[in-house]
Order: C-alpha cells, then sequence, then structure tokens
C-alpha cells in the first residue's frame, strides 16, 4: 500500500530537520526518513555515558556503518577503487540528527567572493589565471540575498560569536574581512582557551586580523526561536563525536526536532534507509520514495508531492544518480552533472610547543571555540604572485584532547611510539602544546568526481559510489603558502619546537587519517543547468519537485567549516518553497 | 439547605439519554476538556499504551492494592450508564453508582467545591469527548475483611464535606477574584491538598481550605516515594522566594528559575496544569503566595559564597565535595546555582533542604527527566546514580548539596540511603511515557 504525504524528506540532520520545519510551518505533511537509528539527548546524550571516549570518538558511536554501506575511493581515473572500510579521512554520521549530531560547532558564514568566486577571479586577475582542467564556478546566489537566512539558522542554533559590522556600523573586535550582517549575533562570543588568547596576541602582534571564531557552542544559556532551551558550554571538550550533555552545541536533535515532534504534521521514522526517489515515466517528476526498513528489511513506498533530498552530500549524489535525477557526470566529454565538481577540504594540522612553564591545559576546549585570522582566506589577499586560487583561515581551534586521543596522538615525527621516551613526549606534548590549523578551500577538477562503482555494492544489493580524489597542484601550493605563515606567529608565541605540517608536491589523498568531513560538491547550484545539477534554489534541473539540500551544492571547497552554508542555503530553498513553488509548483527557474 | 443537590439531582434525571445528546455543544465540552486537565484525571485514570481515561492505575495502601476505574462512556466498563447525578455524586461525594463508597485516593473531598456548572462540563466531556474504551478494571487487590466498603462510607460521613457544605463554606472565603479564582482552582479541581497537606491517621486531610488553618498546603507525607513539599511561603522550604512568575512558570513548563519538576508532579504538570490559561496559573500563583508560613522558625536563606570559594581553590576538604565535583558540578555548577530553567539549582532550593530527605536521595539514585511541555519542547535528563555511586558516596553528596551555599538542612547517612533504595522509583527513563525531546 502506498501512503500519500505532503513532503517527504530524506535524512533528519540539519538539512532535513530545517526543511521539515518550513514545510510544517508551512501547513504541510511531512516524514522524514533517517536510516540510522534514534536519537534524542535525554536518552542518548545523558552524562556521563554519553562522553565515554572508547564509546564515541575512538568506536565512532555516532557514526555510519560502514559495513552497510559505504563508497569506494579512487586517487585517479586510471586506478581501481576499492571500498573505504574504517572510518579514517572522514566521518559521514548516522542516525537521528546526522553530522548535526556529531559535528564540532564551528558556524560561519560564508566569505561572500567565495559565492562568486569564478567571476571574482576573473575579475581581479583574468580569465587565464584559472588552471586548466579547474571548473571554477559561482553558486549563483549572493551574500545579500542570503543574509537574512544566516541570521534566521544562528538564531536558532544560539550562536556565540563577535560581530565587525552591523547594519554598516563597526561593532566590535570581530573578522574585519566578515560582511555586513543584520543583526548581531545571538550570544556573546565564547571565552579564549589560553591558547587561543596566545595565538590572539602574536597574530595582532604580526599585524593581522584575529577574531573569535563564531560557535554554535552556547557560551550563555539560551532559548531560541523554536522555544528550544541550550544550556552553556563548560569546555568540557566533548564537543565533535559526541552528543552535547549540556545542550551547549547546538543540533537538531537539541535545537529543531523538540518542537517537530510536538507537530502532529510531523513524523519521523528512523531505521529507514532510502532506496530510491521513484520517478514518473516521464522522469520529470518524483512520485515518492522507497526505502528498506534496516530492521526488517522491507521495502515500502511513499508517495508524495515534495521530495526533499537532505542527505549527507554523498549520499543525496548517490540518491540522485540510483534515481536517474539529473545526468552522470562523464568526466572525458565533460558533460552531465551529476556527480561533477566533487571537491573537499585542504586541510593541515601544525603544533607548536611552548616552554614547559606554560601549561596549554589542553583538556579543556569546546569544538567551536577558538580564535582565527582570515587574512589568508578566500580573495582577502593578493593571489597575483602566488599564481594559486582559494585560502585558508588560520586557527587555534583548541576543542579539548581527551585521554585516548592524547595517547595516540604522542609519539612520531623522530620521538619513539613506546617507552619512557614516548610517556616524555605524551606528558610534555599534553601539558605544553597547542595545535594550529590552516583549513583551506579546495578547487573542483574536472578528473575530480563521483559516480557509480562498476563492481562493489551495499549491504542491500544497490552499486557503491564512487569517488575519484586527490590533492592538485592549485591547493597544495595554497596550502604550503599560508602554512609558510604560522611559522613567524608561532616564533612569536614564544614556541620552542614546532612541527609545521602542509602538503608536498604530489601528494596524494591518503584515506588513513582524519582530515575532515566537510565533503562538497557533486550536485551543485548554479545558473546553468549544463554545469549544476541544481538551480539556485537547490531544486534539480531535471526533476522540479526534488530540492537537493546540503554541502553538495558547493561549486567549491572554501575555506571555512560548511554547516552554517548548509543552514542558510536550506532556510533560502525552503523560503522560496514556500513563497513561490507551493503557490505553483514547477521549475523556480527557467533551464 | 440541601438544595442545591436537588436540583443537582432533577438536572441529572433531566439529563439522561437523548437530551445528553442535545447538550454537547462545543463550548460546554472544552471546558469539560478544560476542567479534566484543572482536575488532573489523568493522572490517576490514564495509563501510558492504553486508551485514555481506561483506568487501572495502581495504588499501593498498607491494607492492599487498589486500582483506578474506567471513566471512559463505555456501558459496561466505564461510566456510560451513569445520568449525570450519579457523576456528580461519584466526583464531588465519593458515591459510587451502587451506593458504596469509593476509596477517598479519589479526592471527592477537594472535588466537593466544584460547581454544579464544572460538573456538568466534566459530565458532558467524558461522555462526549472521550472515546468509550472497553477495558476492564483490575480486581482490587484488598483481603477480607479489609475489602468491605462500609466502613468507607463512615468515612465518608466523618470527613467528606458535602458539595452544598463545601460550596457554601468557600463561597466568601476571598472577595479579591483573582484570589477566589486561585482559591477555587487549587482547593477545588486541582486537588492540589490531596498530596501537599498533611493528613491525620484517619487519612484525612487535615485541612481541605486555607482558611482551615496553617497545616493546609504545608506538605505532605511521601507519595510514591517523593515528599510533597509546602506550598506555603515558608523561607526555605516553601514558596516563600519564588516569584508569581515562578510559579506560573513552573506549573506551564514544568521548569522554574527557581527549580524543576520532577516525581510524581511531573504528571501533574504534564497532563494538568501547562493546560491551564496564563489567567488561572496567574490565579494559582497568587492565591498560593498568599498563604502565610506554616513553620515560623526559618531564617531567610541568603546565599553563602564559601563552598563556591573552596571549590574554586579545588579545596574538597568538605564531605561529599569531590563526588559533587565528579558528578554534579558539570550542570549545577560549583556555585550550586546550576543554569536556571535549563539544569535546576541546587542553592536555596526548597526541595534539596527539605526535613526529609526521601526526594533528593530518590533523584540521585533514579536520576529525573523532565519532558517536553507544549510552551518548552526541550527535555533535559538527570541520570540515575544508583549504580555509580555507593551509599555512602551518595550520602556524601547529599549532605554537601544541604550544607552548602546557605543551605542549612540536616545530613544524610548511608543508612539512610540503604533504606531509601527499598522505596526508590522507577527511573523516568523505564518507559517513555514522559516525550524525550
Amino acid at each position: 500500500m502506498v501512503k500519500h504525504i505532503d513532503a517527504i524528506i530524506v535524512g533528519a540532520g540539519w538539512a532535513g530537520s530545517i526543511m521539515a520545519k518550513e514545510l510544517t510551518e508551512a501547513g504541510l505533511s511531512v516524514v522524514m526518513l533517517e536510516r540510522g537509528s534514534e536519537r534524542t539527548t535525554p536518552v542518548e546524550g545523558a552524562y556521563p555515558e554519553s562522553i565515554d571516549e572508547l564509546r564515541g570518538a575512538i568506536r565512532k558511536r555516532l557514526f555510519q556503518n560502514l559495513s552497510q554501506s559505504t563508497l569506494t575511493i579512487r586517487n585517479t581515473m586510471d586506478q581501481t577503487a576499492l571500498p573505504y572500510r574504517q572510518l579514517a579521512a572522514f566521518l559521514p554520521g548516522e542516525g537521528v540528527g546526522g553530522a548535526g549530531l556529531h559535528w564540532s560547532g564551528v558556524h560561519f558564514r560564508v566569505a561572500p567572493e567565495d559565492l562568486r568566486l569564478r567571476s571574482a577571479v576573473i575579475e581581479r586577475y583574468g580569465e587565464k589565471f584559472i588552471p586548466e582542467g579547474m571548473n571554477l564556478q559561482d553558486y549563483g546566489v549572493s551574500y545579500d540575498e542570503l543574509e537574512p537566512f544566516f541570521d534566521k539558522a544562528e538564531k536558532v542554533f544560539g550562536t556565540s560569536g563577535e560581530a565587525y559590522k552591523v547594519q554598516g556600523k563597526i561593532v566590535g573586535d570581530g573578522n574585519v574581512f566578515s560582511p555586513d550582517r543584520s543583526d548581531n549575533f545571538p550570544l556573546p562570543a565564547m571565552e579564549d582557551t589560553f591558547s587561543a588568547s596566545v595565538f590572539r596576541d602574536a597574530a595582532k602582534n604580526a599585524g593581522y586580523h584575529p577574531y573569535s571564531l563564531p560557535a554554535a557552542n552556547a557560551s550563555r544559556q539560551y532559548t531560541n526561536t523554536y522555544g528550544c532551551q541550550m544550556g552553556p558550554c563548560n569546555f568540557c571538550g566533548y564537543c565533535s563525536g559526541y552528543d552535547c550533555y549540556l545542550y551547549s552545541k547546538a543540533s537538531p536533535n537539541v535545537n529543531i526536532l523538540p518542537v517537530l515532534r510536538q507537530d502532529p504534521r510531523f513524523s519521523l521514522i528512523p531505521n529507514a534507509h532510502v532506496l530510491r526517489v521513484d520517478l514518473d515515466s516521464t522522469k520529470t517528476k518524483a512520485t515518492g520514495v522507497t526505502y528498506l526498513d534496516t530492521k526488517t528489511r522491507k521495502e515500502t513506498s511513499l508517495s508524495a508531492d515534495l521530495v526533499i533530498l537532505g542527505a549527507f552530500q554523498f549520499h543525496n549524489v548517490h540518491l540522485m544518480l540510483m534515481s536517474g535525477i539529473g545526468k552522470p557526470y562523464d568526466p572525458i566529454s565533460n558533460t552531465g552533472t551529476v556527480g561533477r565538481n566533487f571537491v573537499y577540504q585542504t586541510i593541515t594540522s601544525s603544533r607548536v610547543w611552548l616552554p614547559p612553564s606554560t601549561y596549554t591545559n589542553q583538556f579543556v576546549g569546546a569544538g567551536g571555540a577558538g580564535v582565527a585570522i582570515d587574512d589568508f582566506n578566500s580573495m582577502n589577499f593578493d593571489h597575483g604572485p602566488l599564481g594559486f586560487v582559494g585560502g585558508s583561515p588560520v586557527w587555534v581551534n583548541q576543542a579539548g584532547v581527551k585521554p585516548i586521543a592524547a595517547a595516540l596522538g604522542a609519539g612520531g615525527g623522530g620521538t619513539p611510539r613506546w617507552g619512557s621516551a614516548y610517556k616524555d613526549s605524551l606528558v610534555n606534548t599534553y601539558k605544553h602544546s597547542l595545535g594550529i590549523d590552516a583549513h583551506g578551500s579546495n578547487m573542483a577538477y574536472r578528473d575530480v568526481y563521483l559516480d557509480l562503482d562498476p563492481t562493489w555494492k551495499d549491504a542491500y544489493g544497490q552499486p557503491l559510489l564512487r569517488m575519484t580524489f586527490t590533492w592538485k597542484d592549485n591547493d597544495i601550493r595554497m596550502n604550503q603558502y599560508v602554512v609558510s605563515k604560522i611559522e613567524p606567529i608561532a616564533r612569536a608565541m614564544g614556541a620552542t619546537k614546532m612541527n609545521l605540517v602542509h602538503l608536498n608536491a604530489g601528494q596524494p589523498f591518503d584515506t588513513r587519517t582524519y582530515q575532515t568531513t566537510h565533503l562538497g560538491g557533486g550536485a551543485i547550484m548554479g545558473e546553468n543547468p549544463q554545469t549544476s545539477a541544481i538551480n539556485r534554489y537547490l531544486q534539480s534541473w531535471d526533476v522540479s519537485n526534488v530540492f537537493v539540500i546540503g554541502s553538495n551544492a558547493f561549486p567549491q571547497g572554501m575555506g571555512y567549516n560548511p554547516t552554517g552554508m548548509v543552514a542558510a542555503l536550506a532556510y533560502w530553498a525552503a523560503h522560496h518553497i514556500r513563497t513561490t513553488y507551493l503557490k505553483s509548483p514547477g521549475p523556480l527557474v527557467k533551464a | 439547605m440541601k438544595k442545591p443537590l436537588f436540583i443537582a439531582c432533577i438536572l441529572g434525571a433531566g439529563l439522561t439519554g437523548s437530551a445528553i445528546a442535545q447538550d454537547t455543544d462545543t463550548a460546554t465540552l472544552e471546558k469539560g476538556r478544560y476542567l479534566a486537565a484543572a482536575s488532573d484525571c489523568a493522572a490517576c485514570h490514564s495509563v501510558h499504551g492504553k486508551p485514555e481515561y481506561s483506568g487501572g492505575v495502581s495504588f499501593s495502601l498498607p491494607m492492599g492494592k487498589i486500582y483506578s476505574t474506567n471513566i471512559t462512556p463505555d456501558p459496561e466498563h466505564g461510566i456510560g450508564r451513569y445520568t449525570e447525578a450519579q457523576f456528580s455524586r461519584a466526583v464531588r461525594e465519593g458515591i459510587r453508582r451502587d451506593g458504596s463508597t469509593l476509596y477517598p485516593a479519589m479526592p471527592f473531598p477537594s472535588y466537593a467545591r466544584m460547581t454544579d456548572s464544572d460538573i456538568h462540563a466534566l459530565f458532558v466531556y467524558f461522555r462526549k469527548g472521550v472515546p468509550a474504551a472497553s477495558v476492564a478494571t483490575p480486581d482490587n487487590e484488598i483481603k477480607w475483611p479489609l475489602s468491605m466498603r462500609w466502613p468507607l462510607t463512615f468515612w465518608r460521613w466523618i470527613f467528606a464535606p458535602t458539595p452544598h457544605k463545601a460550596i457554601t463554606r468557600t463561597a466568601g472565603e476571598f472577595t479579591d477574584p483573582q484570589l477566589a479564582r486561585g482559591a477555587y482552582l487549587v482547593e477545588g479541581p486541582a486537588h492540589c491538598g490531596a498530596c501537599h497537606s498533611p493528613r491525620a491517621i484517619t487519612m484525612q486531610e487535615k485541612s481541605l481550605t486555607a482558611d482551615g488553618g496553617r497545616l493546609y498546603l504545608s506538605g505532605g507525607a511521601v507519595v510514591d516515594g517523593w515528599t510533597p513539599p509546602s506550598l506555603r511561603q515558608e523561607n526555605r522550604t516553601g514558596l516563600g522566594r519564588w516569584r508569581e512568575e515562578d510559579i506560573v512558570a513552573f506549573l506551564k513548563t514544568g521548569r522554574a528559575e527557581t527549580g524543576s519538576v520532577f516525581g510524581s508532579m511531573t504528571s501533574a504538570v504534564l497532563h494538568g496544569t501547562q493546560k491551564l490559561t496564563d489567567e488561572d496559573l496567574r490565579a494559582i500563583a497568587h492565591y498560593l503566595k498568599s498563604l502565610q508560613t506554616a513553620d515560623q522558625s526559618q531564617t531567610p536563606w541568603t546565599y553563602d559564597p564559601t563552598i563556591t570559594d573552596q571549590l574554586h581553590k579545588a579545596d574538597l576538604s568538605s564531605q561529599g565535595a569531590r563526588v559533587y565535583i565528579d558528578r554534579c558540578a558539570a550542570c549545577h555548577r560549583t556555585d550550586g546555582k546550576g543554569y536556571p530553567a535549563v539544569f535546576p539549582p541546587l542553592a536555596g532550593n526548597p526541595v534539596v533542604m527539605q526535613t526529609d530527605p526521601v526526594s533528593l536521595v530518590h533523584i540521585v539514585q533514579a536520576g529525573a527527566t523532565l519532558p517536553a511541555m507544549t510552551a518548552a519542547p526541550s527535555s533535559f535528563t538527570m541520570p540515575a546514580f544508583n549504580h555509580k555511586l555507593t551509599d555512602q558516596q551518595i550520602a556524601d553528596v547529599v549532605t554537601f548539596i544541604r550544607h552548602a551555599w546557605g543551605n542549612n538542612a540536616s545530613p544524610v547517612s548511608a543508612e539512610e540511603v540503604e533504606q531509601f533504595s527499598k522505596s526508590m522509583p522507577p527511573s523516568d527513563m523505564a518507559d517513555d511515557t514522559p516525550a524525550l525531546n
């Protein structure tokens, strides 16, 4: 039997939860399907079980079960891809809340020129500046258009930060490179950890412009626009990989789902693995979705007028490929859109040791707290003589070093991994060091993409998604340049030793060590249906009652963390669905 | 003297059969629904997972176990065959349709003062607004001779006021309309005294109304492992430092700056008070604030930072300080102030300073969950510590919070904690009863 609802949402993370809230507000009946299990903070987040490091970040309680479904990875098109069998380089979430439950909480807006990076680069350096094979593109939406939705999201997330400019007036010691805001942050910035304050002083003395990272870790207790409550962060350090027992880290579970669950128009089905979006015979209209109950292995079809894909970035791409929505990307002919412009971020973490008399108290921290400089991010510096596109914020983001992670992280690089020298190094590193990251952009390339694997299948019999990805010269040089700027800052901090980490020329992408979960692109937004899978309202060009919400929409990987942008895009798309689409369903942009 | 009851009987007689069908205008039905919430009928007559108001809630009394009845309109198991007069007699006088007396677990001595018009609305709601559920009430587990109901009749004659008496006696109690409304709700439908007033050895509440003396709402005996605190104006153990807006927030959302709901009261807020209008909640708060203190010996509580300063200097020499730092301070903070309305304060909290520490020990042992309310959708959990802490550690930490920050309650021993563990209520997390948003 097929049950009809107004809107189906795939995925119970930020994108899905925002869309569900908006669509129920518009009066629609909404069914949200989540592949993983139910998770509510009063149960899963209960103290102290929720901060068991072994169960949490080490055994990866909140992450995707790769034994059921994963993807295959290769560096280049001439290689054979193999399945990603152990979570390492990136950590997709699973269960209600998705990546929005296990994230750290760094909650950026966007550098306005990153939204029109192709145009900006051409304006400043000319079209020839863009390297051969780089698919540099604009988003098709401007910062001014998105601003109200960034503001709305911050008030839902309870974001802590210090503004620079509000309504044209300089109001505080915020990021001088950040664009104008319609309103201040709902909460004041998080306090600096000791390490962040040392970095702030050194960066300022070096002539840079340090600012407090905007954090969706509540610096005060907060009741958001939906009446959901947050407790204030106590810097316990259990953010990334954990559900916050203090209700301080924003998550769909804390900030949106409590109110949604009270709405009779809303229902959430966990353990529902969506196999495909069902299309009508014309392949231009979705009729609903078919999902598998992962407990009973029973397939169910639901019919709906509107289908929102709000799963993790590459799951959205996988679902589009499995459903036949849009044309799969072909790197040989450089045609097709689904799988095109798959991007990542270029991130390296360096370590600096301060004198033994200085304690960095690394056991404290918060995932979103820290101090950054944007002097080498986006278009904030002159790329002309450097010859690369993109950039990186540089920051000290002390998120709290947990005991097992501290032990695993010590040693190596000339220091033994066992014995008394290891122990000395562990103690010294834990007590006196700090990390500095270059958290950079990653450009899109013609031969970096996603498609369906010809060989490997998941536990449900569907082909795995195949990722073809490696580091490219442009991004390696960008990373090297920005990391070179860390050294003088570290010296000014009084470093006695430093381990500056950057990518090396020709270095391939290595899946074995954690880098970031900020994957992007693959089903990007844009103004041209030949080079983008979804239009500026995140609506499929090909199937107009399907909207695809997530970092899959990013044409390039940006230097900032993606969640704030994903949330703003979700509210942006929802706004246009509510004000335009629902009145007259059909394409919001003529192809 | 018998006039109102007589009128009620006439009304009741006139409203049988088809007459009822015509009398289901929405306003009356909705008024009845509202009164059912105000009277918290669900707390005793609804079981999670069964049809609403189909009864079966068990009450453990000294003489055995009794079960609440099905009050849906089902003719066989419910009240489908009750006339309005019979319904009124059951609710306000504790007399069943067959003439026998109800156990006073049913708070008919409080309901006695409900007006005829409210009883009518309640009747209409339970006949027309609640779906009939054919669910039989389990047999009471009381052995003869205690199972005989006739002694209850004598109890009723002696201790329960007739509606006429209850209504006329309280009619001139307050001239201020807000106080009068508050008194009506608290003393009548909301039957707060059923738990919050002390009872005599013969089980009747020592006082049923504000003018009945200072024992009214001065705190009751343990119910289901929780000690109902005083709702009078004691500075330390009552509502002396609660503002009217705190009481309103507490009853509407289960959380106020001064404390959060727990134990048996959670259900009363969830099913009852959160559904009341702000105006009625303000009336209740206004009325409660008008009740004089019962225990006049209490010195006013003021915040004492000594313990806070010690903890900030990592001085853990006070008994229980280490357990507090390790287990409690993350949410309740080293200054004991918590994050009000999210994590309740312990400093100055009347529950912490209650003479009988059983509620406090039980919260530590069993944990507590603040469920989602309509006006406050977030749900918060304090975990159970009975498997994590020894009796001695629980005694230490409870003693610590009863002494810190200006609190001045008596210490608690490991023996008491062990004793209390026998009456530990089931964890809120044991089933899905509260909505855990």
